[in-house]
C-alpha cells in the first residue's frame, strides 16, 4: 500500500492527502475540523457503502459528460483530505465531467442539472477549464436525497471560471460536498456557494494555486431555517507567489435551532509572497433563538504580502434601517425585503444571469417569510 | 392647510433597565406655512420629541397625544405617518448596506405616492435635485449614507425632504457638522422646499447659525423635555447672546 502523503506540519493544512479510506482515522467529534459537526448523525458518511453515483438529468450542454470514475481524463493528482471525501471517491462508480475546451470562450452559462440516484448517493464532478477558455458553470443540486462527494474546478493557464453551486435540498437531507478549486498562472476563479436549505449541509471549499499571477473569489450566501445545520469550512492555501484569494460569506438566520458555522483558514506558505488576501464573514440573525459561530484563522509563514485581511461579524436585524426605511413611507415587509437584499447584494449581483439571481433571491425571500409566494 | 397638533405629549425611552421619562408634557402646533423652531441645551430632548413624532420604536408615549388634521398619528405605524405627511430629517441618518439611494428614492416615492414614478421624468427630477443641492451624480448609485460624510448625510436627507413633498417635516439638527458652504447650500434648499410647498416646518437646532438662513416664524426653547418659553425670532438672539443658562437654573430649581 502506498504511503499517505504526509503534509509539513501547519495548524490550518489538511495532514493527509490520500485515496486510502484507511489513511483516515473514523472522526470522534473532538478533532478540530469535526469539532463543530454532528458526526452522530453524519455516521454512515464515515463507512463505505454501496451508494448510487450522483448523475445528470435533463438537457445538456455537450461540454458536459457522465463518465466512469475510471475515466483517464479525471483529476489523478488530486487527493481527498479527510475520510468522507476519500470513502466517496473510492466508491463512486461514475462522475461528471465537464471539459471547457482551450481557448473556448462560453457566452451563456453551462447548466448542470445534479440528478440523485437514491435516498444516498457519492457524488463526483470535475469542471475542467481549459487554458485561456471562458466559461460559467452552474451546477444544480438534485433536492432529494444524502450526498457525500466532491467537487473539483481546475483552472488551466489564464482561464476564466466562474462556477456556482446551488444547494436547497429538503430539510431531510444530509450533504458533505468537498469543493477544490485549482487556479493556473494568471487564471482567474468566482466560485459562488449558494446553499438555501437542508437537514445537515456541510462544505469544504478549498481554493489553492498551481502556478503565480492566479485570482481566486469564493462568494457564498446561505439560509437557515427551522433547526438546520449548516457548516462552511473553507481552507485558501496560498502556494504561490503573486495570487489573489478574497473570500465573502454571507449567512441570513431564523427559526430556534438554526445553527450555522463558517470557518475560514487562510494559510500563506513561505514561497507565497506578494499575494493579497481578504476574508469576510457576515451573519444576520433574523429572529431570536439561532446560533452563528464564524472563525476566520490567518496564517502567515511569510510577512512579505501585499495584504491579509480578514473580519467577521454577526448582527441582529438592524431596527435603525427599518425605522429609516419605514419612516420614508416604505410598508414594514417592503423593508425588510429591502434590508435582505442589500444584505446579500455583493454575493448576489456577481451572478451574471439575472432571471437565475432573481430567483434566487425570491427563494430566500420566500423562505425568510418576507414575501409570501416564490 | 395642515396642521400638526402635539398635547401634552409624555415619552419615556425604553432601555433595558426599564424606561427613562424624557418628555415631561410637550405641548405645540406646527401649522402649514409656518417655521417653528425648538432651541435647546444638548439632551434635553429634542431628538426625543422627534422620533417620538416619527415613531421610533425604542420609545413609548405615557400619555398625551399628537394629532395630523385630525388624524391620531400615535395610532399610526413608521410608514403610515410617513404616508399621512410626516417626514423626519435626522440628526444621524442610518447606512443601509447594499441599498442604492436611487433605489431607497425610488422605492419611498413610490410608497408614498402610491404608484411607481415615470422613469424618465423621476431620473431627471432626482438629477435636479441632486445638482440644486451640489450632490455629486455618482450618490445615486452609492448605498444610502455608507461611508458618507456628514454634511454629505444632511444634504441627502434634504434631498428627501425635496423629493417627498411632506405636509409637515421636523429637521432635527441639520445644521450639525455642516461647514458654512455646506449650511449655506443646505438651507437653500430647505428654502426652496418652503417657497414650492405649503409645508410647516419643525427646526430643531443647537445653535442660532442656522436660523440666519432659514427664518423662524416662532422659537420654543425646550429644557428637560419640555417648552420653556416661546417668542418670535428675537428670542433666538436672546438664546446666542445669553445661552441657555436662565432656563436650565430655572428647570433644575
Ligand atoms: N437609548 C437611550 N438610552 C438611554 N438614554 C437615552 C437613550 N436615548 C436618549 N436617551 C437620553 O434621553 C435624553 C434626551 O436625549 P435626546 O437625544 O432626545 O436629546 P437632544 O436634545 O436631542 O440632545 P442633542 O442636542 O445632543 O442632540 C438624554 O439624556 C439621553 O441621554
Ligand atoms: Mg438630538
Amino acid at each position: 500500500m502506498r504511503a499517505p502523503t504526509v503534509a509539513p506540519a501547519t495548524d490550518l493544512a489538511p495532514r493527509i492527502y490520500s485515496r486510502e479510506i484507511g489513511d483516515f482515522d473514523v472522526p470522534k467529534g473532538r478533532e478540530e475540523e469535526w469539532r463543530f459537526a454532528p458526526i452522530r448523525k453524519l455516521s454512515s458518511f464515515f463507512e463505505p457503502e454501496n451508494w448510487g453515483s450522483v448523475g445528470i438529468s435533463g438537457e445538456h450542454d455537450a461540454t458536459v459528460e457522465y463518465v466512469e470514475i475510471s475515466d483517464p481524463r479525471l483529476s489523478q493528482s488530486w487527493m481527498p483530505t479527510d475520510r468522507p471525501s476519500a470513502i466517496a471517491r473510492a466508491q463512486a462508480t461514475h462522475a461528471v465531467l465537464v471539459t471547457i475546451a482551450k481557448e473556448s470562450v462560453h457566452s451563456s452559462p453551462i447548466v448542470v442539472n445534479l440528478k440523485n440516484a437514491g435516498e444516498n448517493n457519492y457524488l463526483h464532478v470535475e469542471v475542467h477549464a481549459g487554458p485561456f477558455s471562458k466559461s460559467q458553470v452552474v451546477l444544480i443540486h438534485d433536492t432529494t436525497g444524502n450526498v457525500s462527494g466532491s467537487m473539483l474546478s481546475i483552472l488551466g493557464d489564464q482561464a476564466e471560471l466562474t462556477m456556482l453551486s446551488v444547494i436547497d435540498a429538503d430539510t431531510a437531507v444530509m450533504q458533505h460536498v468537498h469543493w477544490f478549486t485549482e487556479v493556473g498562472r494568471d487564471a482567474n476563479f468566482l466560485g459562488l456557494s449558494i446553499t438555501l436549505g437542508g437537514g445537515v449541509i456541510r462544505t469544504v471549499p478549498t481554493l489553492t494555486y498551481r502556478a503565480p499571477g492566479g485570482k481566486g473569489q469564493i462568494l457564498g450566501a446561505f439560509l437557515l431555517t427551522g433547526d438546520q445545520f449548516q457548516e462552511h469550512r473553507m481552507l485558501v492555501d496560498h502556494t504561490q507567489p503573486h495570487c489573489v484569494s478574497n473570500v465573502i460569506y454571507k449567512g441570513a438566520l431564523s427559526g430556534e435551532g438554526a445553527h450555522s458555522v463558517w470557518i475560514g483558514d487562510v494559510l500563506v506558505r513561505r514561497e507565497a509572497v506578494g499575494i493579497e488576501t481578504y476574508e469576510l464573514n457576515r451573519n444576520l440573525l433574523l429572529t431570536d433563538g439561532p446560533r452563528a459561530d464564524s472563525v476566520p484563522n490567518l496564517e502567515l509563514e511569510t510577512g512579505d504580502v501585499l495584504s491579509a485581511g480578514h473580519a467577521s461579524a454577526t448582527g441582529r436585524f438592524d431596527d435603525e434601517q427599518l425605522f429609516y426605511l419605514q419612516s420614508r413611507g416604505i410598508p414594514e415587509s417592503v423593508a425588510r425585503q429591502l434590508v435582505v437584499r442589500g444584505f446579500f447584494v455583493d454575493v448576489l449581483s456577481k451572478i451574471d444571469d439575472p432571471d437565475l439571481s432573481g430567483s434566487l433571491m425570491r427563494r430566500i425571500e420566500s423562505k425568510l417569510g418576507i414575501i409570501d409566494h416564490e | 392647510m395642515s396642521r400638526l397638533t402635539i398635547t401634552d405629549l409624555h415619552a419615556s425611552v425604553i432601555t433595558e433597565d426599564g424606561d427613562t421619562p424624557i418628555l415631561r408634557g410637550v405641548s405645540l402646533v406646527v401649522e402649514s406655512g409656518t417655521t417653528n423652531a425648538i432651541m435647546g441645551p444638548n439632551g434635553s430632548g429634542k431628538s426625543t420629541l422627534a422620533y417620538v413624532i416619527a415613531g421610533h420604536p425604542k420609545y413609548t408615549v405615557t400619555s398625551g397625544s399628537i394629532d395630523l388634521d385630525g388624524q391620531d398619528v400615535l395610532a399610526m405605524s413608521v410608514d403610515e405617518r410617513a404616508r399621512a405627511g410626516l417626514f423626519l430629517a435626522m440628526q444621524y441618518p442610518v447606512e443601509i448596506p447594499g441599498v442604492s439611494v436611487s433605489n431607497f428614492l425610488r422605492t419611498s416615492i413610490t410608497a408614498l405616492k402610491g404608484e411607481a414614478p415615470k422613469l424618465r421624468t423621476w431620473t431627471k427630477d432626482m438629477k435636479e435635485a441632486m445638482a440644486d443641492l451640489q450632490m455629486d451624480p455618482g450618490f445615486a448609485t452609492r448605498n444610502v449614507n455608507e461611508g458618507f460624510s456628514g454634511g454629505e448625510k444632511k444634504r441627502h436627507e434634504i434631498l428627501q425632504l425635496g423629493l417627498m413633498q411632506p405636509k409637515i417635516a421636523v429637521l432635527d439638527e441639520t445644521d450639525s457638522g455642516l461647514d458654512v458652504d455646506a449650511l449655506k447650500i443646505v438651507s437653500e434648499g430647505v428654502n426652496r422646499f418652503k417657497e414650492s410647498s405649503d409645508a410647516g416646518l419643525l427646526l430643531i437646532t443647537h445653535y442660532t447659525r442656522i436660523l440666519r438662513y432659514i427664518k423662524p416664524d416662532v422659537v420654543h426653547v425646550f429644557v428637560d423635555g419640555r417648552i420653556v418659553a416661546t417668542g418670535g425670532p428675537e428670542l433666538a438672539d436672546v438664546l446666542e447672546s445669553d445661552g441657555y443658562e436662565t432656563y436650565t437654573a430655572a428647570a433644575r430649581a
